[in-house]
């Protein structure tokens, strides 16, 4: 069963879409117990990262996830994977889980559209079993302001907009992190929820 | 590289999908979620539902038909239609839609706009228009589904709905629309050229080379269509390939 945790993200429907669709037993939850049976958790996130940390906080689960994530996957979807990291300045500076070294700041380009919007193709610098059976060309969808700034090594794939940008990232052992929302990117979306399962399994 | 998007619309009213040429002669084909379904399979980017009727007596229907695409579709989905108050885009967005698009109300209450930016985030607000050329050179917003000129002018209100925090701006022409002969390149040069955030071209796609002309010749990031794909005139793959073949990053 995957946790997937339950502090008011905006895309916590649309994750549970894709797992019932795809038969992933699951279970909407806030509670410490259900996360520590759990064989893998999921953490969704949509909309501004001191207010995500803040309902995160508000409900007690920080360190239960932070326990989790070094014995079984976690995987962190948009905002829910920038707040792997060290700390965000989105709306000044606010801590993150630190599952993964790092910091969330807003895309520097002057010279693209922010936010980043839409389907980018994914540049694949690592093996990762998440992306198993999955044909290239990747391309996945994007819906964000802010990324990660991170060691080359916690990534897994990156985006180009007129900049790298973190797509996948890990820390090596059991944290992953979508920036793009596989809910929401197709079948190899789909396809990737399905590989977590299984790492899971 | 940012893929440029191809968004097939479904026009559904009563709980079912239509199309209208020109907004005028409705008729009744196909189960809204097998459509959308449908499109999803084919690779589109993105799929609009719009509630015609926008009643409220029709909400419910309209919402059911929304919650039941997006447990089986996993592609972005607009929805746009009768969405007049926050809590109309509150509940739209609790359906399952991940972007909600304002049109009418957006022209009577541009506050609408700036709200729900403010309270779901940019992302999620689509503001949809309706222009048609003046006879002066320049062009104005319409209300309604193309009935009713708002004598606004539809640059200006580009400028406004960007100032507002729109995310993005689905740029309908009247002039074009339902008749095939191509999108309106002028009115999405001039608007483009006005804003920086993503303006999705509508009406008057009638043949596979109309989308590659739309990204070759404008800024536009996505196009829409309904009536070609709704009848088989063309599919999304022969599009995609059509544009993917002119060096148009496809997904």
């Amino acid at each position: 069963m995957i946790a997937v945790i339950d502090y008011g993200a905006g895309n916590l429907f649309s994750v549970c879409n894709a797992l019932r669709f795809l038969n992933i037993a699951h279970e909407v939850t806030k509670d410490a117990d259900t996360i520590n049976r759990a064989d893998a958790v999921i953490l969704p996130g949509v909309g501004a990262f001191p207010a995500a940390m803040e309902s995160l906080h508000a409900t007690g689960l920080v360190d239960t996830v932070r326990e989790n994530a070094a014995k079984k996957p976690l995987l962190g979807i948009c905002l829910g994977m920038q707040m792997l990291f060290d700390k965000s300045n989105e709306n000044g500076d606010c801590a993150g889980l630190s599952l993964i070294p790092g910091e969330v700041r807003r895309i520097p380009s002057q010279r693209v559209i922010i936010p980043h919007m839409g389907w980018n193709e994914l540049v694949i610098t690592q093996d990762c079993k998440l992306l198993d059976d999955i044909e290239k060309p990747v391309y996945t969808y994007f819906v964000h302001s802010y990324q990660a700034f991170c060691d080359d090594s916690s990534i897994i794939a990156y985006a180009d907009y007129d900049g790298k940008i973190p797509a996948l990232v890990t820390d090596g052992k059991y944290v992953f992190g979508a920036q793009f929302h596989p809910e929401k990117s197709g079948e190899k979306g789909l396809r990737m929820l399905r590989n977590f399962e299984r790492i899971a399994r | 590289m940012l893929a440029k998007r191809i968004v097939p619309c479904l026009d559904v009213r009563h709980g079912k999908v239509v199309k209208g040429v020109n907004f005028e002669g409705v008729k009744d084909v196909g189960d809204p979620v097998a459509c959308a379904a449908e499109y999803n399979r084919q690779g589109a980017d993105e799929i609009v539902f719009y509630d015609i009727v926008a009643s409220h007596e029709g909400r419910g229907t309209f919402l059911d038909v929304v919650r039941e695409t997006a447990r089986q579709v996993f592609v972005p989905l607009t929805v746009g239609g009768g969405i007049s108050t926050v809590e109309d885009m509150r509940e739209t967005l609790r359906a399952g839609a991940d972007k909600i698009s304002i049109n009418s109300a957006a022209v009577r209450n541009p506050q609408l706009i700036s709200d729900g930016a403010e309270i779901f985030g940019s992302q999620c607000v689509v503001v949809g228009i309706d222009a048609k050329r003046d006879g002066n050179g320049g062009y104005t917003v319409y209300a309604n589904g193309g009935r009713i000129d708002m004598k606004v002018d539809l640059l200006k209100w580009v400028e406004e709905v960007e100032r507002r925090g729109a995310g993005e701006i689905c740029l309908n022409s009247i002039d074009t629309d339902g008749v095939r002969g191509g999108f309106d390149l002028e009115m999405l040069k001039a608007v483009c050229a006005r804003v920086r955030i993503p303006v999705i071209a509508s009406g008057g796609a009638g043949k596979l080379e109309d989308f590659a002309t739309v990204f070759q010749q404008t800024d536009a990031t996505a196009a829409l269509a309904a009536s070609l794909f709704h009848f088989g005139v063309l599919t999304i793959p022969q599009v995609k390939a059509d544009c993917r073949s002119k060096g148009i990053p496809m997904r």
